[in-house]
Protein backbone atom coordinates (compact mmCIF):
# COMPACT_ATOMS: atom_id res chain seq x y z
CA UNK A 1 0.00 0.00 0.00
CA UNK A 2 2.48 2.53 1.15
CA UNK A 3 5.04 1.74 -1.68
CA UNK A 4 2.61 2.14 -4.44
CA UNK A 5 1.24 5.44 -2.80
CA UNK A 6 5.24 6.41 -2.85
CA UNK A 7 4.96 5.91 -6.64
CA UNK A 8 2.43 8.42 -7.38
CA UNK A 9 2.94 10.80 -4.53
CA UNK A 10 4.09 13.85 -6.98
CA UNK A 11 7.04 15.39 -5.47
CA UNK A 12 8.46 18.22 -5.05
CA UNK A 13 4.94 20.17 -5.73
CA UNK A 14 5.12 22.32 -8.86
CA UNK A 15 3.85 24.69 -11.13
CA UNK A 16 2.89 21.95 -13.57
CA UNK A 17 0.36 20.94 -10.14
CA UNK A 18 -1.64 23.72 -11.27
CA UNK A 19 -2.39 22.82 -14.99
CA UNK A 20 -4.31 19.45 -14.31
CA UNK A 21 -5.41 17.61 -17.80
CA UNK A 22 -7.92 18.81 -19.37
CA UNK A 23 -11.46 16.80 -18.23
CA UNK A 24 -12.26 15.80 -21.81
CA UNK A 25 -9.72 14.83 -23.75
CA UNK A 26 -8.97 17.21 -26.44
CA UNK A 27 -9.93 20.18 -25.12
CA UNK A 28 -7.21 21.96 -23.05
CA UNK A 29 -6.90 24.33 -21.71
CA UNK A 30 -10.72 25.20 -22.65
CA UNK A 31 -12.08 22.61 -20.39
CA UNK A 32 -9.87 21.92 -17.41
CA UNK A 33 -10.67 21.83 -13.35
CA UNK A 34 -9.93 25.88 -12.87
CA UNK A 35 -12.40 27.06 -16.10
CA UNK A 36 -15.17 24.59 -15.00
CA UNK A 37 -14.66 26.07 -11.52
CA UNK A 38 -15.15 29.27 -12.69
CA UNK A 39 -18.42 27.99 -14.42
CA UNK A 40 -19.50 26.57 -10.98
CA UNK A 41 -18.59 29.95 -9.29
CA UNK A 42 -20.67 31.64 -11.56
CA UNK A 43 -23.44 29.11 -12.05
CA UNK A 44 -23.60 29.49 -8.28
CA UNK A 45 -23.59 32.77 -7.50
CA UNK A 46 -26.56 33.40 -10.12
CA UNK A 47 -28.64 30.74 -9.04
CA UNK A 48 -28.04 31.96 -4.90
CA UNK A 49 -29.19 35.37 -5.71
CA UNK A 50 -32.18 34.95 -8.27
CA UNK A 51 -33.46 32.33 -5.68
CA UNK A 52 -33.19 34.42 -2.75
CA UNK A 53 -34.15 37.15 -4.42
CA UNK A 54 -36.82 35.99 -6.42
CA UNK A 55 -39.53 37.91 -4.48
CA UNK A 56 -38.44 40.32 -2.14
CA UNK A 57 -39.95 41.20 1.09
CA UNK A 58 -39.76 44.13 3.11
CA UNK A 59 -39.81 42.05 6.10
CA UNK A 60 -37.02 39.93 4.55
CA UNK A 61 -36.69 35.78 5.03
CA UNK A 62 -33.53 34.18 6.28
CA UNK A 63 -32.37 33.73 2.61
CA UNK A 64 -33.59 36.87 1.20
CA UNK A 65 -31.59 38.58 4.43
CA UNK A 66 -28.25 36.85 3.92
CA UNK A 67 -28.15 37.84 0.47
CA UNK A 68 -29.03 41.70 1.38
CA UNK A 69 -26.71 41.33 4.09
CA UNK A 70 -23.62 40.53 1.53
CA UNK A 71 -24.99 43.25 -0.52
CA UNK A 72 -25.53 45.63 2.17
CA UNK A 73 -22.07 44.75 3.34
CA UNK A 74 -19.94 45.93 0.47
CA UNK A 75 -22.63 48.81 -0.60
CA UNK A 76 -22.25 50.69 3.10
CA UNK A 77 -18.78 49.20 4.66
CA UNK A 78 -16.66 49.57 0.96
CA UNK A 79 -18.76 51.65 -1.48
CA UNK A 80 -20.41 54.31 0.67
CA UNK A 81 -17.39 54.84 3.15
CA UNK A 82 -14.60 55.09 0.66
CA UNK A 83 -16.10 56.54 -2.41
CA UNK A 84 -18.88 58.78 -1.05
CA UNK A 85 -22.88 58.90 -1.51
CA UNK A 86 -22.05 58.66 -5.02
CA UNK A 87 -20.47 55.27 -4.26
CA UNK A 88 -23.99 53.61 -3.99
CA UNK A 89 -23.96 53.60 -7.90
CA UNK A 90 -20.92 51.47 -7.91
CA UNK A 91 -22.59 49.00 -5.50
CA UNK A 92 -23.49 46.32 -7.69
CA UNK A 93 -20.30 45.84 -9.39
CA UNK A 94 -18.01 45.91 -6.45
CA UNK A 95 -20.53 43.42 -5.15
CA UNK A 96 -20.38 41.28 -7.88
CA UNK A 97 -16.86 41.31 -7.90
CA UNK A 98 -16.46 40.76 -3.97
CA UNK A 99 -18.72 37.24 -3.98
CA UNK A 100 -16.76 36.18 -7.11
CA UNK A 101 -13.82 36.47 -5.98
CA UNK A 102 -14.48 35.10 -2.15
CA UNK A 103 -16.21 32.25 -3.70
CA UNK A 104 -13.53 31.52 -6.46
CA UNK A 105 -10.98 31.91 -3.78
CA UNK A 106 -12.96 29.58 -1.40
CA UNK A 107 -12.57 26.75 -4.14
CA UNK A 108 -9.04 26.46 -2.45
CA UNK A 109 -9.71 25.38 0.83
CA UNK A 110 -13.19 23.46 -0.06
CA UNK A 111 -12.29 20.02 0.78
CA UNK A 112 -12.35 17.51 -2.69
CA UNK A 113 -11.67 20.71 -4.91
CA UNK A 114 -9.01 22.81 -3.43
CA UNK A 115 -8.11 24.48 -6.08
CA UNK A 116 -8.95 28.09 -6.32
CA UNK A 117 -9.06 29.22 -10.35
CA UNK A 118 -7.39 32.52 -8.89
CA UNK A 119 -3.87 30.39 -8.69
CA UNK A 120 -4.10 31.16 -12.54
CA UNK A 121 -3.14 34.85 -13.44
CA UNK A 122 -5.47 34.51 -16.15
CA UNK A 123 -8.60 35.35 -13.54
CA UNK A 124 -7.27 37.64 -11.46
CA UNK A 125 -5.85 39.63 -14.84
CA UNK A 126 -9.27 39.67 -15.97
CA UNK A 127 -10.77 41.33 -13.21
CA UNK A 128 -7.65 43.79 -12.50
CA UNK A 129 -7.98 44.99 -16.26
CA UNK A 130 -11.56 45.59 -15.74
CA UNK A 131 -10.77 47.57 -12.63
CA UNK A 132 -8.09 49.29 -14.34
CA UNK A 133 -10.93 50.00 -17.40
CA UNK A 134 -13.54 51.28 -14.91
CA UNK A 135 -11.87 53.92 -13.00
CA UNK A 136 -10.07 55.17 -15.63
CA UNK A 137 -12.83 55.38 -17.97
CA UNK A 138 -15.08 57.08 -14.59
CA UNK A 139 -12.31 59.21 -14.33
CA UNK A 140 -12.34 60.86 -17.68
CA UNK A 141 -15.69 60.41 -17.87
CA UNK A 142 -16.11 62.61 -14.39
CA UNK A 143 -13.72 65.33 -15.47
CA UNK A 144 -12.58 64.99 -19.10
CA UNK A 145 -9.62 63.24 -20.44
CA UNK A 146 -7.18 66.34 -20.10
CA UNK A 147 -8.33 67.22 -16.20
CA UNK A 148 -8.44 63.63 -15.44
CA UNK A 149 -4.74 63.20 -16.88
CA UNK A 150 -3.51 66.46 -15.10
CA UNK A 151 -5.23 65.29 -11.78
CA UNK A 152 -3.82 61.46 -11.89
CA UNK A 153 0.01 62.77 -13.00
CA UNK A 154 0.77 66.42 -12.06
CA UNK A 155 0.63 66.13 -8.45
CA UNK A 156 0.91 69.69 -6.49
CA UNK A 157 4.54 69.90 -6.44
CA UNK A 158 7.99 72.16 -7.48
CA UNK A 159 7.73 72.42 -11.09
CA UNK A 160 11.63 71.42 -11.21
CA UNK A 161 10.60 67.55 -9.65
CA UNK A 162 7.63 67.22 -11.63
CA UNK A 163 10.03 65.79 -14.16
CA UNK A 164 10.59 62.85 -12.10
CA UNK A 165 7.36 62.63 -10.27
CA UNK A 166 5.50 62.44 -13.86
CA UNK A 167 6.87 58.82 -14.74
CA UNK A 168 6.52 57.56 -11.45
CA UNK A 169 2.94 58.73 -11.12
CA UNK A 170 2.32 57.46 -14.34
CA UNK A 171 3.91 54.23 -13.50
CA UNK A 172 2.17 53.95 -10.66
CA UNK A 173 -1.29 54.28 -11.40
CA UNK A 174 -1.98 53.73 -15.39
CA UNK A 175 0.80 50.15 -14.93
CA UNK A 176 1.72 48.82 -11.50
CA UNK A 177 -2.16 49.69 -10.56
CA UNK A 178 -3.67 46.65 -12.68
CA UNK A 179 -0.81 45.00 -12.26
CA UNK A 180 -0.13 44.80 -8.51
CA UNK A 181 -4.03 43.95 -8.18
CA UNK A 182 -3.82 40.79 -10.51
CA UNK A 183 -0.27 39.67 -8.66
CA UNK A 184 -1.67 39.87 -5.07
CA UNK A 185 -4.50 37.68 -6.08
CA UNK A 186 -2.55 35.13 -7.97
CA UNK A 187 0.45 34.82 -5.54
CA UNK A 188 -1.95 34.36 -2.52
CA UNK A 189 -3.97 31.75 -3.85
CA UNK A 190 -0.63 30.35 -5.72
CA UNK A 191 1.44 30.26 -2.61
CA UNK A 192 -1.19 28.88 -0.51
CA UNK A 193 -1.90 26.13 -2.59
CA UNK A 194 1.60 25.23 -2.96
CA UNK A 195 1.47 25.48 1.22
CA UNK A 196 -1.24 23.06 1.18
CA UNK A 197 0.61 20.51 -1.12
CA UNK A 198 3.94 20.50 0.78
CA UNK A 199 2.53 20.40 3.53
CA UNK A 200 0.05 17.30 2.71
CA UNK A 201 2.44 15.31 0.10
CA UNK A 202 5.11 15.96 2.47
CA UNK A 203 3.42 13.95 4.97
CA UNK A 204 3.22 10.82 1.90
CA UNK A 205 6.69 11.40 1.03
CA UNK A 206 7.77 11.12 4.77
CA UNK A 207 5.45 8.14 5.61
CA UNK A 208 7.08 6.22 2.27
CA UNK A 209 10.32 6.79 3.24
CA UNK A 210 10.55 5.88 6.27
CA UNK A 211 8.09 3.81 8.82
CA UNK A 212 10.45 6.09 11.74
CA UNK A 213 8.72 9.21 10.39
CA UNK A 214 5.44 8.38 10.72
CA UNK A 215 4.81 10.70 13.99
CA UNK A 216 6.38 13.93 11.50
CA UNK A 217 4.05 12.81 8.86
CA UNK A 218 1.08 13.50 11.26
CA UNK A 219 2.35 16.55 12.13
CA UNK A 220 2.55 17.25 8.63
CA UNK A 221 -0.85 16.61 7.92
CA UNK A 222 -1.65 18.74 11.19
CA UNK A 223 0.05 21.56 9.69
CA UNK A 224 -1.67 21.34 6.71
CA UNK A 225 -5.01 21.35 8.46
CA UNK A 226 -4.03 24.49 10.63
CA UNK A 227 -2.53 26.31 7.28
CA UNK A 228 -5.86 25.73 5.74
CA UNK A 229 -7.62 27.93 8.17
CA UNK A 230 -5.43 30.25 7.58
CA UNK A 231 -5.47 29.88 4.00
CA UNK A 232 -9.50 30.45 4.94
CA UNK A 233 -8.68 33.90 6.23
CA UNK A 234 -6.12 35.07 3.79
CA UNK A 235 -9.29 34.22 0.78
CA UNK A 236 -11.45 36.56 2.58
CA UNK A 237 -9.06 39.10 3.42
CA UNK A 238 -7.93 39.00 -0.44
CA UNK A 239 -11.61 38.96 -1.79
CA UNK A 240 -11.67 42.06 0.60
CA UNK A 241 -8.43 43.57 -0.33
CA UNK A 242 -9.24 43.30 -4.17
CA UNK A 243 -12.75 45.04 -3.50
CA UNK A 244 -11.35 47.81 -1.79
CA UNK A 245 -8.73 48.54 -3.83
CA UNK A 246 -11.15 48.96 -6.82
CA UNK A 247 -13.28 50.81 -4.84
CA UNK A 248 -10.40 53.42 -3.70
CA UNK A 249 -9.24 53.69 -7.20
CA UNK A 250 -12.34 54.68 -8.80
CA UNK A 251 -13.00 56.98 -5.51
CA UNK A 252 -9.23 58.40 -6.46
CA UNK A 253 -10.72 58.64 -10.13
CA UNK A 254 -13.85 60.83 -9.16
CA UNK A 255 -11.66 62.99 -6.71
CA UNK A 256 -11.32 66.87 -7.55
CA UNK A 257 -7.48 67.31 -6.99
CA UNK A 258 -4.87 64.54 -7.03
CA UNK B 1 3.13 11.56 -14.44
CA UNK B 2 3.06 14.69 -12.92
CA UNK B 3 6.52 14.25 -12.01
CA UNK B 4 7.64 13.72 -15.61
CA UNK B 5 5.88 16.83 -16.57
CA UNK B 6 7.71 18.70 -13.71
CA UNK B 7 10.63 17.74 -14.63
CA UNK B 8 9.90 18.19 -18.49
CA UNK B 9 10.65 22.09 -17.23
CA UNK B 10 9.00 25.27 -17.44
CA UNK B 11 6.04 24.47 -19.74
CA UNK B 12 3.77 26.62 -17.82
CA UNK B 13 5.08 29.90 -16.69
CA UNK B 14 2.69 30.76 -13.92
CA UNK B 15 2.92 34.74 -14.49
CA UNK B 16 2.07 34.36 -18.32
CA UNK B 17 -1.91 33.80 -18.56
CA UNK B 18 -3.38 31.33 -20.71
CA UNK B 19 -5.57 33.09 -23.19
CA UNK B 20 -8.44 30.57 -23.46
CA UNK B 21 -8.56 31.13 -19.20
CA UNK B 22 -8.60 35.06 -20.21
CA UNK B 23 -11.24 33.96 -22.51
CA UNK B 24 -13.48 31.76 -20.29
CA UNK B 25 -12.45 34.30 -17.22
CA UNK B 26 -13.82 37.66 -19.28
CA UNK B 27 -17.23 35.56 -20.46
CA UNK B 28 -18.22 33.77 -17.46
CA UNK B 29 -17.64 37.37 -15.02
CA UNK B 30 -19.67 39.43 -17.82
CA UNK B 31 -22.33 36.30 -17.55
CA UNK B 32 -22.21 37.37 -13.78
CA UNK B 33 -21.93 40.75 -13.85
CA UNK B 34 -24.65 40.76 -16.40
CA UNK B 35 -27.09 39.06 -13.98
CA UNK B 36 -26.87 40.17 -11.12
CA UNK B 37 -26.55 43.77 -11.80
CA UNK B 38 -29.33 43.51 -13.91
CA UNK B 39 -31.90 41.68 -11.93
CA UNK B 40 -30.84 41.21 -8.37
CA UNK B 41 -28.72 44.38 -7.18
CA UNK B 42 -30.65 47.04 -8.35
CA UNK B 43 -34.10 45.54 -6.99
CA UNK B 44 -32.24 45.03 -3.50
CA UNK B 45 -31.97 49.36 -4.11
CA UNK B 46 -35.57 48.96 -4.88
CA UNK B 47 -36.01 47.00 -2.05
CA UNK B 48 -34.21 49.00 0.67
CA UNK B 49 -35.74 51.87 -0.68
CA UNK B 50 -39.25 50.85 -0.44
CA UNK B 51 -38.29 49.41 3.05
CA UNK B 52 -37.02 53.02 4.07
CA UNK B 53 -40.18 54.58 2.79
CA UNK B 54 -42.40 52.03 4.70
CA UNK B 55 -40.53 53.03 8.04
CA UNK B 56 -40.81 57.07 6.86
CA UNK B 57 -44.35 56.32 6.61
CA UNK B 58 -44.87 55.03 9.56
CA UNK B 59 -43.38 57.24 11.73
CA UNK B 60 -44.79 59.95 9.13
CA UNK B 61 -48.54 58.14 10.20
CA UNK B 62 -47.72 57.96 14.04
CA UNK B 63 -46.38 61.90 13.98
CA UNK B 64 -49.87 62.56 12.29
CA UNK B 65 -52.07 60.29 14.72
CA UNK B 66 -50.23 61.55 17.29
CA UNK B 67 -51.02 65.20 16.21
CA UNK B 68 -54.82 64.21 16.37
CA UNK B 69 -54.84 62.68 19.29
CA UNK B 70 -52.92 65.97 21.13
CA UNK B 71 -55.72 67.76 19.22
CA UNK B 72 -58.55 65.84 20.15
CA UNK B 73 -57.62 66.16 23.61
CA UNK B 74 -56.58 69.98 23.45
CA UNK B 75 -60.15 70.34 22.51
CA UNK B 76 -61.99 67.60 25.13
CA UNK B 77 -59.90 69.70 27.88
CA UNK B 78 -61.30 73.08 26.41
CA UNK B 79 -64.53 71.59 26.42
CA UNK B 80 -64.46 70.19 30.12
CA UNK B 81 -63.30 73.57 31.12
CA UNK B 82 -66.24 75.37 29.28
CA UNK B 83 -68.49 72.74 30.99
CA UNK B 84 -67.16 73.24 34.28
CA UNK B 85 -67.28 77.06 33.64
CA UNK B 86 -70.71 76.27 32.87
CA UNK B 87 -71.63 74.56 35.85
CA UNK B 88 -70.24 76.73 38.01
CA UNK B 89 -72.03 79.48 36.46
CA UNK B 90 -75.08 77.77 36.67
CA UNK B 91 -74.62 76.33 40.33
CA UNK B 92 -73.62 79.95 40.92
CA UNK B 93 -77.71 81.23 38.95
CA UNK B 94 -79.07 78.88 41.08
CA UNK B 95 -77.55 79.80 44.50
CA UNK B 96 -78.73 83.17 44.02
CA UNK B 97 -82.31 81.78 42.76
CA UNK B 98 -82.62 79.98 45.57
CA UNK B 99 -81.67 82.95 48.18
CA UNK B 100 -84.14 85.42 45.70
CA UNK B 101 -87.16 83.35 46.65
CA UNK B 102 -85.80 82.40 50.26
CA UNK B 103 -86.32 86.35 50.38
CA UNK B 104 -89.54 86.89 48.47
CA UNK B 105 -91.20 83.72 50.58
CA UNK B 106 -89.61 85.36 53.51
CA UNK B 107 -91.27 88.99 52.77
CA UNK B 108 -94.60 87.49 51.84
CA UNK B 109 -94.74 85.33 55.01
CA UNK B 110 -93.88 88.42 57.47
CA UNK B 111 -96.03 90.58 55.17
CA UNK B 112 -98.89 87.91 55.45
CA UNK B 113 -98.46 87.88 59.39
CA UNK B 114 -98.36 91.27 59.86
CA UNK B 115 -101.44 91.50 57.76
CA UNK B 116 -103.19 88.38 59.46
CA UNK B 117 -101.78 90.27 63.05
CA UNK B 118 -103.03 93.90 61.76
CA UNK B 119 -106.70 92.25 60.79
CA UNK B 120 -106.63 90.05 64.37
CA UNK B 121 -106.01 93.72 66.04
CA UNK B 122 -108.32 95.35 63.68
CA UNK B 123 -110.85 92.76 64.57
CA UNK B 124 -110.19 92.94 68.49
CA UNK B 125 -110.50 96.83 68.39
CA UNK B 126 -114.00 96.54 66.33
CA UNK B 127 -114.72 93.75 68.89
CA UNK B 128 -113.69 95.63 71.68
CA UNK B 129 -115.89 99.10 70.46
CA UNK B 130 -119.28 96.46 69.94
CA UNK B 131 -118.40 95.13 73.33
CA UNK B 132 -117.83 98.74 74.91
CA UNK B 133 -121.00 100.06 73.12
CA UNK B 134 -122.74 97.45 74.18
CA UNK B 135 -121.62 97.27 78.02
CA UNK B 136 -122.12 101.04 78.05
CA UNK B 137 -125.95 100.58 76.81
CA UNK B 138 -126.16 97.77 79.11
CA UNK B 139 -124.53 99.26 81.74
CA UNK B 140 -126.75 102.44 81.37
CA UNK B 141 -130.46 100.27 81.50
CA UNK B 142 -128.88 98.19 84.29
CA UNK B 143 -127.77 101.33 86.63
CA UNK B 144 -131.35 102.69 84.98
CA UNK B 145 -133.41 99.89 86.13
CA UNK B 146 -131.56 99.65 89.25
CA UNK B 147 -131.54 103.22 90.43
CA UNK B 148 -135.70 103.17 89.52
CA UNK B 149 -135.69 99.85 91.39
CA UNK B 150 -134.43 101.95 94.09
CA UNK B 151 -136.09 104.88 93.59
CA UNK B 152 -138.96 103.34 93.22
CA UNK B 153 -140.19 104.98 90.07
CA UNK B 154 -139.37 104.78 86.50
CA UNK B 155 -136.12 107.02 85.40
CA UNK B 156 -135.73 105.16 82.19
CA UNK B 157 -137.44 108.26 80.19
CA UNK B 158 -136.15 110.97 82.66
CA UNK B 159 -132.72 109.73 82.00
CA UNK B 160 -132.90 109.09 78.25
CA UNK B 161 -134.13 112.59 78.06
CA UNK B 162 -131.30 114.57 80.02
CA UNK B 163 -128.56 112.27 79.29
CA UNK B 164 -127.84 111.41 82.85
CA UNK B 165 -126.35 108.56 81.82
CA UNK B 166 -123.60 109.21 78.97
CA UNK B 167 -122.95 111.98 80.84
CA UNK B 168 -121.76 109.78 83.64
CA UNK B 169 -120.48 107.33 81.77
CA UNK B 170 -118.18 109.37 79.96
CA UNK B 171 -117.38 111.11 83.14
CA UNK B 172 -116.31 107.94 84.50
CA UNK B 173 -114.36 107.19 80.86
CA UNK B 174 -112.52 110.23 81.63
CA UNK B 175 -111.51 109.84 85.30
CA UNK B 176 -110.64 105.91 84.08
CA UNK B 177 -108.55 107.36 81.57
CA UNK B 178 -106.84 110.12 83.97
Amino acid sequence: MSSSLAAEVPWPPSVEDFYLPPIVAGTDPWFTKVTLLVWVAVAALIIFFLVTYRDPKLVPTKRQWIAESIYGFVRNSVAKDLIGHDGVRFAPYLTTLFCFVLLTNLFGIVPGIQLSPNSHIAFPAVLAVISWALFNYIGIRQHGFAKYMKNSLVPPAPWFILPILIPIEFMSTFIFRPFTLAVRLFANMFAGHMILLVFTLGGFVMLNSNAWLAPVSVLSWLMAIALTFLEAMVIVLQAYVFTVLTASYVQGALAEEH
Amino acid sequence: MYLFAAEGGAEHNPIIPLWQEIVVGTVAFALLCYVLMKFVFPRMEQTFQARVEAIEGGIKRAEAAQAEANQLLEQYRAQLAEARTDAARIRDDARADAEGIRQDVLAKAREESDRIIAAGKEQLAAERATIVRELRTEVGTLAVDLAGKIVGESLADEARRKGTVERFLTDLESTGAR
